[in-house]
């Protein structure tokens, strides 16, 4: 233990930490641009700084460990003058453009100024100009409100390990951007908006959707229906000052059927159709040698990844659809066929957590004779978004239930949300369509948590089935060389592009409380832990589909609206 | 030749990124972006990485360079003696910006710090021939000099 005194505060430290650290452990505040928890310290933004006794300048507290005896003052006039120069400057390269800004209310500069009582413009001048990167189906890049703290960056090359956008140029030029200037949809970038998550502005943003769903439910020809991913019922409240983890379903549903959507289906009847067909489909790889070990595809995230890196591993990944591309294509044939519907009527909408959901939606594998299975994707805070536009006050809401058929949905579903809910899903239902019986203890913890790898192994009839869940596309890769040299030992891996899976999706609320993703994680398991049905072949709704339908998972029928197929990414990359 | 440089360095070691690209400079006179994505391959850096690297240090050079490599000096002497002129003439007389080449490829505009030249300010240098107390008037005069050049070179 050191002790130490900071503010005139005795503070007792331990060896190694830093003096922000020190200083947060007593309460006292040190505002942070460029820092991340659990990352290396860069030290750049400059505006953690303090003043130490003994020391000639002041020092940035993330980067500095804390040493016996030191005396530090965190809020001198000397720290505070340099701290409002520091926010002045970057206020003053900046559009201030605040009031007509998607981050207006949740912008880090923005409560920099007000924190520090920012009231005049003393370094007005030259303004850096960029355009802004719209060459995505899923995010917006506008360096022009970039104030260059690096944290999409580090996000972008040591978290995911994409390395698609980089520091380039320097001192006024400095810009982050993609390889070559050129844009998004020419880099590594796999779209998965984890470095909006932890964009201080609006630099970073996903390209919105809303005014195709607004014209459609005005639209008085279209049959509009929403469906809800998962993992927006455990984080859309937050949105509203609601605890983290506060279960918002049925408030969801009301706001939709008010917003004018004539149906709201839930994506979790999709997952649990996806389970049926992917743990078929992984039955018979193992029975019929067929390509093991096994991927999930739920996530295009990973699906993109794979595409742009490992072309040569697609024949591993699972053919089905993600979930709300499988309620999207039975919305649009079993639904509309039972409904009376012309399915070029339907105008499918999905709530996501996510922003490569956008671009999942538009790739034409993705479609039935030409129509889309989904036409529009929203995030998250998009849907916060228009709910406040039509003068919903979220918190009052009534609860309201799903419709049917396509709102049904088991417990099973309810856990896709989150790292190795989908592998837990997959595995209740694999065990019973393999050996006949139940699994007894359908909580499977090994698969839970938020390891960057995860490892399972179950016994199946005398058959030991070996399961990895991988956290993160950055914990990947040394999967994938397992792969490629024939050493995997597993049968089926999921993999989740975001860190703890959906729940920390791109498309989620902003906000940098560390304990969001845990919080998330739990209300989806007291979701799955309070359902009657826990699994997927238990569902009702899913049991008539496939006998009004269907017929037997995996059939030709199954196949043709429920399964698609991959691209090679790397090659028309390197076209381009 | 080309081939050579990737040999040179072994794989995997980030500590040769700028000897690499300065090699790779010298035999392309800049750095393709073919080269970059190679390089990045080679060492095992992100492209945007080594982008960044080939951006941040002003010795490389992202587009090819023209037949003639006009500096500007813009050092202090230089600016006394009204050097910004000079340059704001060069880039209307060729159509571009400092750091730019001419769509003939027949002009690189660049400017320096300063050419130790100051006590014939303002100074321009144009590949191996220095110009001193340039006015403005005079510059597409001594433009024409190089388009002959290439004219001449072209007949023959």
């Amino acid at each position: 233990m050191i002790e130490l005194t900071i503010n005139d505060i005795k503070v007792k430290a331990e060896e190694g930490m830093t003096i922000l650290e020190a200083a947060k452990s007593v309460g006292i505040h040190i505002p942070t641009l460029c820092y991340m928890k659990d990352l290396f310290p860069s030290g750049a933004c400059r505006i953690c700084v303090v003043e130490v006794d003994g020391m000639r300048n002041l020092i940035p507290s993330c980067a500095y460990p804390v040493k016996e005896g030191m005396k530090i003052q965190t809020n001198s006039s000397r720290v505070r003058v340099a701290r409002k120069t520091i926010i002045e400057l970057l206020i003053e390269n900046h559009p201030q453009d605040c009031l007509i800004c998607v981050r207006n209310k949740n912008c880090e500069l923005q409560d920099l100024s007000e924190r520090y009582n920012i009231r005049e413009h003393r370094y007005v001048g030259e303004k850096k100009n960029h355009a802004i990167d719209i060459s995505s189906p899923s995010m917006e890049r506008d360096p022009a409100k970039c104030i260059l703290c690096g944290r999409c960056v580090r996000t972008c090359n040591e978290i995911q390990k994409i390395g698609a956008i980089d520091f380039t140029n320097r001192g006024f030029k400095s810009n982050v951007t993609t390889p070559f200037n050129k844009g998004l949809n020419v880099s590594d970038c796999i779209l998965c908006g984890q470095c909006i998550l932890v964009c201080p502005t609006a630099a970073l943003r996903e390209r919105s959707h809303a005014k195709e769903v607004v014209n459609a439910l005005n639209d008085k020809k279209k049959f509009t229906v929403a469906q809800i991913a998962p993992a927006v019922r455990a984080t859309l409240g937050e949105e509203y000052n609601l605890p983290i983890g506060t279960n918002v379903t049925g408030k969801i549903i009301t706001g939709l059927r008010r917003l004018g959507f004539d149906k709201v289906f839930d994506t979790n009847f999709g997952a649990d159709l996806t389970i049926i067909e992917e743990a078929t489909e992984l039955i018979n790889r193992l029975s019929n040698g067929g390509t093991i070990p096994m991927f999930t595809s739920c996530c295009p995230g990973w699906i993109k990844f794979a595409e742009q890196n490992y072309p040569h591993l697609l024949d591993h990944i699972s053919t089905c659809k993600s979930p709300h591309e499988m309620e999207g294509a039975i919305i649009k044939s079993y639904y509309a066929k039972k409904m009376g519907l012309n399915p070029e009527d339907i105008f499918v909408v999905s709530i996501m957590p996510c922003t490569v959901k956008k671009f999942e939606a538009s790739r034409p594998e993705l479609s039935e004779a030409k129509l889309p299975d989904v036409d529009a994707v929203l995030t998250t805070r998009e849907l916060v978004r228009l709910f406040k536009v039509a003068g919903i006050d979220f918190n009052d809401l009534p609860d309201d239930e799903f419709d049917d058929p396509l709102g049904e949905s088991t417990g099973a579903a309810a856990i896709f949300g989150t790292s190795g809910g989908v592998m837990e899903a997959a595995l209740r239902t694999a065990y019973f369509k393999l050996s006949g019986k139940e699994l007894e203890n359908v909580d499977l913890t090994d698969v839970r948590g938020f390891d960057g790898v995860k490892e399972y192994s179950v016994d199946i009839n005398g058959t030991t089935v070996n399961v990895a869940v991988v956290n993160g596309i950055g914990n990947v890769r040394g999967i994938l060389e397992q792969i490629e040299k024939g050493e995997s030992k597993y049968h089926f891996i999921e993999v989740m592009a975001c860190p703890g899976g959906c729940i920390n999706g791109g498309g989620q609320p902003i906000h940098q409380k560390p304990e969001k993703v845990e919080k998330r994680a739990r209300a989806l398991y007291e979701i799955d832990a309070k359902m009657k049905h826990r699994k997927s072949h238990e569902n009702e709704s899913l049991k008539k589909l496939y006998n009004e339908f269907l017929g037997e998972p995996n059939s030709h029928l199954s196949h043709e609206l429920l399964h698609t197929t991959y691209v090679n990414r790397k090659k028309i990359l390197e076209e381009l | 030749m080309e081939g050579n440089i990737f040999q040179k360095y072994p794989k995997n070691d980030r500590s040769n990124l700028i000897a690499m690209l300065q090699d790779l400079q010298e035999v392309y006179g800049y750095l393709p972006e073919e080269e970059i994505r190679k390089v990045a391959d080679h060492i095992g850096m992100s492209v945007s990485g080594v982008y960044g690297v080939a951006t941040f240090y002003n010795q490389f050079r992202l587009t090819p360079l023209g037949k003639n490599i006009i500096r500007v000096c813009r050092g202090t002497a230089c600016h006394v003696k009204n050097s910004a002129n000079i340059l704001t003439a060069l880039e209307n007389e060729l159509g571009i910006c400092a750091g730019q080449t001419t769509r003939d490829k027949l002009f690189t505009l660049e400017t320096v710090a300063c050419m130790g030249a100051c006590s014939i300010a303002p100074v321009i240098n144009i590949n191996d021939d220095y110009y001193g107390r340039v006015t403005v008037k005079e510059i597409p005069k001594i433009l024409n000099k190089y388009k002959k050049q290439e004219q001449a070179v072209s007949i023959e």
